[in-house]
């Protein structure tokens, strides 16, 4: 483990649809430049964009901090939106709170967490209704 | 050395230093170096914005002429579906063909008869399951050369298919020495080449090895010698009717054209190089799986759209279109069931590294610490006077060795502002020394 870590920080406006994706975008092109492998792009590029997506539909906005060593990147994505009820059932693939208005702009098919675990390498919630969210998605660099 | 060779290239006595084309370059691939603008030959995909933007006509593309025809015993010439959206006063594709073998060519081969049977090549990899979905056209070279720089991932899509040019080339050359009994070398394929694009891809191919195209003129090059002939040849009036392509090849001149003919409803079609980006973003993030096919074109419009072309783009497509309205759907398909090998890659085509800082995940990191540290005592306006796109790139240029903090114009007037004030204050010393003496 060398002292080479990068960190970045992104403020998620809430409910401007049109900025979604512009802080997993960013990370992107980073991780793009730093040479790694396309692989561990996508994953990241991947899990960082569908957090960020529900970040505006369900939080209102948010922070994501961002950690980069040689070993792995790692996302923290931190809202203080409504929370999650239920975990467990927010973990299933197609299950949804998401409005009307949002499902109709192509958003909200509760795929969002599903998608996040399935291409990271290790994530976690923390969450209280009523207080927000914390998800912290992982994933090495081979 | 030929790994990087491009037909974009500068008039250094023409070009002034601005930075139009560095801001527009969609690689990041242009410089301002000693007030001249450099391409950086790594990274250029021969896209032609910077030929597009230059108020000063400074860029150009390296073709060839004319005259260069005569090396040749026996000359075929490729146009492509856009050179018939070029003039107007056409009934038919007639009065064009007629007027290339007035210029001097023995046969016409159309770039579009080729596209017919690379659609039915399309149609039939997608059947039998084909590349992974999205499947993303392989025609257009700049496009190509943009996803092996920039999104290495996704050329796993990519439909290992041959260019029409390159199967036209292939098919005409056959078909010359079969009528003529020469050598093949005695037979000049030459190609009208609507963008620079596709006359790098004959210098410099991509899915095989060397290309069957011998010579590249441009659409602007010969369009007023062609114009000439046609107005001739429709004087004398021309013969009967012997176009070789239908709607399907002739379409394939506009963005979408090459899409439709694969036959399924789930396709997307994008033109101009920032929209291309946006859709390749998109799916190199699994954004776009429902589809089946994504047809990307460099240029406004599809290949109408070559910054090498006379033609308005959108007047040209219109053109075409009523062109194609009397073309039967299509002349020409494959006869059996394996796909012949001129349509088929017969080379990998393999990711550029030419964006990352360097293999290395430490050192990289490092460099982009530097970077990072750099830009936030940048003034980030992105002015460009640097001679960079951004202060992010000049950054990165000063990290990578290319360039020093001195390029900016910001940084130099606060030094200059330091060592005044430092040398005013040297003056005041100075005098109230003197003051002392005195006193």
């Amino acid at each position: 483990m060398s002292g080479n870590t990068l960190h970045y920080h992104y403020v998620v406006p809430g409910d401007d649809f049109t900025k979604a994706g512009m802080a997993s975008s960013a990370v992107k092109q980073v991780l793009k430049q730093l040479g790694l492998d396309p692989e561990t792009v996508r994953k990241m590029s991947i899990s960082l964009y569908e957090g960020e997506i529900n970040m505006v539909i369900h939080a209102g906005g948010g922070e994501i901090d961002v950690d980069i060593d040689d070993e792995k990147i790692v996302a923290v994505l931190t809202d203080h939106g409504p929370g999650i009820e239920n975990i467990e059932l927010a973990m299933q693939e197609g299950w949804s709170t998401a409005s009307e208005q949002v499902r109709g702009l192509g958003f909200g098919a509760g795929m969002g967490l599903p998608n996040m675990k399935k291409y990271s390498d290790y994530m976690n919630i923390e969450s209280k209704p009523g207080s927000g969210t914390a998800v912290t998605v992982m994933v090495n660099i081979k | 050395m030929p790994e990087y060779f491009h037909s974009v290239t500068l008039d250094k006595d023409a070009c002034r230093g601005c930075i139009t084309c560095v801001k527009r370059c969609p690689t990041e691939a242009i410089r301002v170096r000693d007030g001249k603008a450099r391409i950086i030959g790594e990274r250029c995909i021969d896209c032609g914005e910077c030929i597009r933007v230059c108020p000063h006509h400074a860029k150009s593309a390296v073709t060839d002429s004319l005259s260069s025809i005569e090396q040749f015993k026996y000359k075929v010439v490729l146009p492509p579906p856009s050179l018939f959206g070029q003039y107007k006063r056409q009934e038919d594709l007639e009065l064009i063909r007629a007027a290339l073998k007035e210029l001097g060519f023995d046969a016409v081969y159309e770039v579009a008869a080729a596209a017919e049977l690379v659609s039915d090549a399309t149609r039939r990899m997608l059947e039998q399951g084909g590349p992974k979905r999205p499947v993303i056209s392989s025609a257009c070279p700049a496009v190509l050369r943009l996803i092996r720089i920039r999104f290495p991932n996704l050329l796993e899509n990519v439909l290992p298919l041959s260019a029409p040019m390159e199967v036209a080339a292939r098919l005409a050359r056959e078909k010359a020495v079969e009528e003529t009994g020469l050598d093949p070398s005695e037979i000049g394929i030459v190609f009208i080449t609507p963008c620079p694009a596709k006359a790098t891809a004959i210098k410099n191919p991509m899915g095989t090895e060397k290309s069957e195209v011998d010579l590249a003129i441009s659409v602007s090059e010969i369009y007023p010698a062609l114009l000439a002939a046609m107005n001739k040849c429709a004087a004398e009036g021309t013969g009967p009717d012997s176009a070789q392509s239908g709607r399907t090849g002739l379409s394939w001149g506009n963005s979408g054209g090459e899409a439709a003919a694969t036959f399924t409803v789930r396709y997307l079609a994008a033109d101009g190089i920032e929209n291309v980006i946006n859709v390749l973003e998109e799916m190199e993030d699994d954004r776009l799986s429902d589809q089946d096919f994504v047809e990307l074109n460099a240029c406004p419009a599809g290949c109408v759209g070559g910054v090498l072309n006379i033609e308005n783009p959108y007047v040209a497509a219109t053109r075409m279109k009523r062109l194609r309205n009397y073309r039967p759907v299509a002349c020409n398909s494959l006869s059996g069931d394996a796909l012949p090998p001129e349509i088929l890659w017969d080379a990998e085509v393999k990711p550029i590294n030419a964006l990352s800082l360097d293999t290395n995940p430490q050192h990289s990191l490092k460099m982009m610490r530097e970077i990072e540290e750099i830009e936030s005592r940048l003034y980030g306006l992105d002015c460009g006077s640097c001679g960079a796109p951004s202060c992010r790139a000049l950054a990165e240029d000063i990290v990578l060795g290319y360039s020093t903090e001195d390029a900016c114009i910001y940084l130099l007037k606060d030094k200059v502002e330091a060592v005044r004030a430092s040398m005013l204050s040297l003056k005041i010393d100075s005098r109230d020394k003197s003051g002392d003496k005195n006193s």
